[in-house]
């Protein structure tokens, strides 16, 4: 079992107006195996949280730790963070031109796992995967997420996912932009690399729709940088019904 | 949006649109559109005489250093001729492909070519023996012709070239520039009805050498034309690839590669004439740069007529600069005198490295020197990709590796 412990944290980031205080204080505790869900209105710090944790430049932690295992992550870089085991899945994953898929695929598992996977069970578990995901085959030989649909290269972060067996998963808003269809698919591949792994899952969502496909045992509600409330299931339904103006409110102090 | 420029590739650059940059050491800049400067205006002519001396302030001439040009321009005027010993060229044995060493009279020679500034108005005034290459009606050649144009000497010399690919013929044709030479050049590429026609030129000059080369084509009804040029060797490299169209629904996709080092000048003006209806043309021009005065020019003009209804066009350049004290000029013109049609677009971008590429796959594991060498070996890779020769295509990954090695990522 493995912990990630996030504790009393602060990020700022640089805008045109001087530094701006994103997370004031957010602390959570995830364990593998748990799934929580983040929640919480736009500019909540949903996605400052898990760009922070994957260690994105533009984000300032002024104090506060992130540890994995004790491990202090915010002294790792951030290829030693995915190296240790954390993966973050992009909002707006990247396109990378001249760079297949199938080179990518490979040299980023063998980055994390220190060693070259063994050509014939790795050709199998990227096939595997494609079809599990129901990606085209011919995207192997495209350059990463290039000509990708939005849809697309959502299933091809949840590919990676399944292929570089992370402990813990950080999905940005996994769910934005993806029809019905493409949602479940998606949703079963993160289900399938929890069981598959114990793998622990940080589900990063402004609507209650994923975790129709993704069940939390644990909900947080992030309103202005801070963990607002946390609760089981219940609190999400409750969030679907009531929307977030009861946090915001109290927020503001209203 | 915040991450809409994230996404970008390099900074300034959108996935659609006109973007034109802002990137450091850049600059990118709209040739004027004012009354007569349409580039239909163009003076197009075999008569040297119509081109006078340069001075360097001509629109066409204003980023190339005429002092560089080691008398290809024949600056002592119309009388002058570049007598210089011709490059020599050999050319690989196939069946269905003839090869012949023809004098100035023969009806093919200049039957595409016709020189639209005073370089290639020398070099047609001058050359007395050309090479004409004719892939048969209907042959498909299995492997590459290879074309290999060697310098004979410093003294200014003048080269021509010309490729006819006949009805329902398909080649791949591989010309590559080595040694050293000062050569003025046309080169002429008849695509003929329903041919397809892959033609790489690399530039693998000596440091030394300067070369001013017209490649004009004509691409014939329902016929494709792929035209890559990969520049890397050389002092002075200046490329004019133009395609028009002889026939509807032609297809001419034009793509270059650039790397320049330290007091290198690399020029690419491309010009896609789209003078028929319903024809396609794509562009893609790459450029790398490193070292003190590494220069390149990139000027894309797609003219599309009144007549070409029915056009989907779209040219892109892109230029890395990878070290302090080089610069890249990034012009893309687009002049569309009908609105009857399927597509235009054009886009620039000259940077920096991309960090946000960095950070995505430093935050897939790989270690950031690692992903450094990934982004820019894609961002070249992109091109060789799309030449689709595989003994080339390796040749060139090669060439580019030794390129990198340059500088320390």
């Amino acid at each position: 079992m493995a912990t990630l412990q996030i504790t009393d944290l602060h990020v700022q980031i640089e805008t045109e107006n001087g530094p701006k205080e994103i997370l004031k204080g957010l602390s959570l505790t995830i364990e593998t195996g748990q799934t929580h869900a983040i929640m919480g209105p736009n500019g909540s710090g949903k996605s400052t949280l898990a760009s922070t944790i994957a260690g994105h430049p533009r984000y300032d932690v002024t104090s506060g730790s992130i540890t994995l295992d004790g491990e202090d992550v915010l002294e790792m870089s951030v290829d030693e963070r995915a190296q240790a085991g954390l993966f973050l899945a992009m909002q707006y994953p990247v396109e990378i031109p001249g760079v297949t898929m199938t080179n990518f695929l490979r040299t980023a598992k063998t980055a994390i796992d220190g060693e070259a996977p063994s050509l014939r069970t790795w050709t199998k578990d990227v096939k595997g995967a494609f079809e599990a995901l129901q990606i085209d085959p011919a995207f192997m030989n495209r350059n990463v997420n290039e000509g990708f649909s939005g849809g697309e290269k959502k299933r091809a972060e949840i590919l990676q996912l399944e292929l570089f067996k992370p402990t813990f998963a950080i999905l940005d808003e996994t769910d934005s932009g993806l029809d019905v269809d493409a949602l479940r698919i998606v949703s079963e591949g993160v289900n399938r690399a929890a069981q598959a792994n114990e793998m622990g899952t940080l589900l990063i969502t402004h609507y209650t729709r994923i975790l129709n496909y993704i069940k939390p045992d644990h909900v947080h509600v992030l309103v202005d940088g801070r963990v607002a409330e946390s609760g089981g299931p219940e609190l999400a339904d409750q969030l679907e019904a009531e929307g977030y103006e009861r946090f915001v409110k109290a927020s503001a102090g209203v | 949006m915040e991450n809409t420029a994230e996404r970008n590739l390099i900074p300034g650059m959108g996935d659609e649109g006109e973007q034109l940059a802002r990137g450091q050491n850049a600059e990118v800049q709209r040739a004027p559109r004012a009354a007569g400067q349409s580039r239909a205006d163009r003076v197009a002519s075999k008569d040297l005489a119509d081109f006078p001396t340069l001075t360097g302030r001509e629109e066409d001439w204003r980023f190339t250093p005429l002092d560089r040009l080691a008398g290809l321009h024949l600056p002592g005027g119309d009388d002058a001729r570049l007598t210089g010993p011709a490059p020599v060229v050999t050319v690989s044995e196939h069946a269905g492909v003839t090869v012949e060493t023809v004098g100035r009279d023969d009806a093919r020679v200049g039957s595409v070519v016709t020189p639209d500034d005073r370089v290639s108005a020398a070099a047609w005034a001058s050359f007395e023996q050309a090479t004409v290459v004719t892939v048969a009606a209907g042959a498909e050649v299995p492997a590459p012709v290879r074309i290999d144009v060697t310098g004979a000497g410093s003294a200014p010399a003048a080269h021509h070239l010309t490729v006819v690919v006949e009805e329902n013929a398909a080649a791949d044709v591989v010309i590559t520039h080595r040694g050293t030479a000062v050569v003025a050049q046309n080169v002429e590429l008849d695509v003929r009805r329903d041919a397809r026609l892959n033609v790489v030129s690399v530039q693998a000059w000596e440091d030394d050498a300067v070369h001013v080369g017209a490649h004009q084509a004509s691409v014939g009804q329902n016929a494709h034309l792929k035209h890559v040029t990969v520049s890397h060797g050389g002092s002075l490299v200046r490329l004019t690839p133009t395609s028009r169209f002889a026939g509807e629904r032609g297809e001419a996709e034009m793509y270059g590669l650039y790397f320049a080092d330290a007091g290198q000048h690399l020029e690419n003006r491309l010009f896609v004439d789209h003078n028929r209806p319903n024809c396609v043309s794509n562009v893609l021009y790459k450029g790398a740069l490193q070292g003190q005065d590494a220069r390149t020019v990139w000027v894309g003009d797609v003219l599309i007529r009144a007549e070409a209804e029915g056009t989907d066009s779209y040219e892109k350049n892109e230029n890395l600069l990878l070290t302090d004290g080089a610069r890249a000029d990034s012009v893309p013109n687009l002049e569309i005198e009908t609105g009857v049609i399927e597509g235009a677009g054009h886009a620039s971008a000259t940077g920096r490295f991309d960090e946000t590429q960095l950070f995505y796959l430093m935050a897939r594991g790989i270690p950031e020197t690692e992903a450094r060498q990934l982004i820019v070996r894609g961002f070249l890779n992109e091109i060789i990709q799309k030449i689709r020769i595989p003994d080339v295509e390796r040749e060139l990954t090669e060439v580019m590796e030794a390129e990198l090695q340059v500088t320390p990522l």
